[in-house]
């Protein structure tokens, strides 16, 4: 496993795609957190809103990091980690590398164990990395407010970084399942887009609605993800600044435990198909 | 030596009731050069995909290199190219075959010794996008070499190369095999596994039709006589040469099965008893001809029983 976890992480390392991912989510995340509310605050500083650039200014404190690096991740960081996993496995099937691969000694479970690590490998550097910018983004408004800068706790930090990882790592899983299963890295993004972004959106509108409905939705990866990242402290109303697909559906718990379902599910459903399926 | 190191009984693939392979039981000996001749869609890939574990077969069995086809250990010792070259376009050669020797333990240097073997050494930093048709193969080959393996396992390995191309590969290939490894090759090319295969399989619709050498497949040797009469040649000859086959040809020759030392005999008796010799020479099958006779009588005879 070892060995097959080197010779992926030599081939995700060089891959444009892993960085032009993890460049995007950055993006988002500086923007999306940082930016739109930064000039928000400006604007409101200089109107005369003290108590809207109190609230904005809050937001934007060292003490939120742990909270604002998982605001995005339930629906454009999920997408984004989905895209990585989904292309990483799909592609192989498009250029044939899977059966490369296959015909040079490692045993299916082992090259697909390779690929799982080094995408936890890169899911981690993808986290870190999104940490590290916050902080950056977060001390650099503070200093120019002219605010002292009060570090998170680790035990906040700890929490932040486990839940983004707990996301991001159950949305790779699912992405590497769809593309194993669809064979083709295109069909997969495709499938896995419109799931993450309008499908469960769509249930759950429908679920206000029919009761019994409620009771799948309040149980899909979707769900579980939005709630970890809502009982983590993101906003959960998009209109009074928080992300869509921030929830408080399920306890920060029963979030945890159901994406560890899911996580397993499909790490094992992906590994089913794998060695059992012709290549 | 000459230990059977592939062996498959009666292997069998079927997706859904259509059956691509039909219980082909073939065998390969170590050093040889063993042709897997078939037309397009015979199931020569289906069965070299089986006989690496890429493909489970519905029936029958095989052993490669004495253990399971698909098994890691016995697929560290097989080298294979199979439906083409599969590697990561975005990457170089040389960082295509790292990632697969990572995938082994094995080392830079290794990587090196492949790219060499097949001339890729100085454009393996490319990107392998840009690699022409017969790079891109030439490549697929050097990772089939990583590990140096004991088999080889080639899938139409010329395919889509120029003539200069076609006749490296060809060069290629007979310099592994002079470096004692056994090379499993597919082919619909008759003339690349007449000039490069020691044994022979033949494939058509999914059944293996034959197992022998070029020569054997080619049959017996004969003579081509024209000569007239006709009737008094095919009576001097049968009288001369005793018990042998002597068939007319559609062209109003005489097709003699017999060595071609003979012909200075035959020669002096038609002579002597007054028949006009026009043309003695000697009369071969072309593999083309044996393989053309063999894939569209076998599979009627076959229907007819």
């Amino acid at each position: 496993m070892i060995a097959s976890l080197r010779a992926e992480l030599l081939r995700l390392g060089k891959w444009p795609v892993t960085w032009v991912i993890t460049g995007v989510w950055l993006t988002l995340n500086l923007t999306f957190g940082y930016l739109f509310d930064y000039l928000s605050y400006r604007d409101a500083a200089g109107g005369g809103d003290q108590r809207l650039a109190d609230a904005l200014l809050s937001q934007l404190s060292l003490a939120e990091v742990p909270s604002t690096m998982v605001t995005g991740l339930p629906m454009f960081g999920s997408a984004l980690v989905l895209i990585l996993a989904a292309l990483s496995t799909g592609s192989g099937y498009g250029w044939n590398t899977w059966r490369t691969v296959f015909t040079q000694g490692p045993s299916r479970l082992s090259a697909l164990g390779g690929t799982m690590l080094a995408l936890a490998v890169v899911l981690v550097v993808f986290t870190v990395l999104t940490l590290l910018v916050d902080l950056g983004a977060s001390s650099i408004v503070m200093t120019a407010a002219g605010q002292a800068l009060a570090w998170p706790g680790l035990g906040a930090l700890a929490k932040g970084l486990g839940g983004a990882l707990l996301i991001g790592a159950t949305w790779a899983a699912a992405g590497a399942l769809i593309g194993i299963v669809a064979r083709s890295p295109a069909l997969s993004v495709g499938l896995g887009l419109v799931w993450v972004l309008i499908v469960e959106n769509l249930l759950r509108g429908v679920a206000s609605l029919l009761g019994p409905l409620e009771r799948i939705t309040d149980v899909l990866p979707g769900t579980a993800a939005g709630s970890l990242a809502g009982a983590l402290g993101a906003a959960t109303d998009p209109e009074a600044g928080g992300a869509p697909g921030v929830l408080t559906v399920l306890t920060g718990a029963a979030s945890i435990g159901l994406l560890a379902v899911y996580l397993v599910a499909f790490l094992v459903a992906a590994a089913l198909v794998v060695s059992r399926r012709d290549a | 030596m000459n230990e059977p190191i592939v062996v498959s009984d009666e292997l069998t693939k079927r997706y859904g009731r259509r059956t691509v392979v039909d219980a082909v039981s073939l065998t390969v000996r170590r050093g040889q050069i063993y042709g897997f001749l078939g037309p397009n869609g015979a199931g020569k890939t289906t069965t070299l995909r089986m006989l690496v574990g890429l493909v489970r077969p519905t029936r029958g069995s095989a052993r490669v290199l004495g253990g399971r086809p698909g098994d890691p250990s016995v697929l560290r010792r097989v080298g294979a190219l199979i439906e083409g070259p599969g590697f990561y376009p975005y990457l170089s050669g040389r960082d295509n075959l790292r990632v697969l020797a990572r995938y082994n333990r094995l080392t830079d240097a290794d990587v090196e010794q492949a790219l060499d073997q097949v001339d890729l050494r100085a454009r393996g930093g490319d990107a392998y996008k840009s690699y022409s048709l017969g790079m891109k193969q030439r490549l697929g080959v050097a990772a089939a070499l990583l590990g140096e393996p004991d088999l080889l396992i080639l899938d139409e390995p010329t395919n889509g190369l120029d003539p200069s191309g076609m006749a490296d590969m060809r060069d290629l290939i007979r310099r592994l095999a002079r470096q004692g490894r056994t090379v499993l090759l597919s082919s619909h090319l008759l003339g690349e596994v007449q000039q490069l295969c020691d044994r022979v399989g033949v494939i058509a619709d999914g059944r293996l039709l034959t197992e022998s050498t070029v020569a054997e497949l080619r049959g017996a040797s004969s003579l081509l006589v024209r000569a007239e009469p006709v009737p008094r040649a095919e009576q001097v000859i049968a009288a001369t040469l005793g018990a042998v086959d002597v068939r007319r040809t559609a062209d109003g020759g005489l097709q003699v099965v017999t060595e071609s030392d003979r012909t200075p005999e035959i020669v002096r008796a038609l002579v002597a008893a007054g028949v006009e010799v026009h043309e003695i020479r000697s009369f071969e099958r072309t593999l083309e001809e044996a393989f053309i006779e063999m894939t569209t009588h076998a599979p009627q005879e076959e229907m007819a029983r």
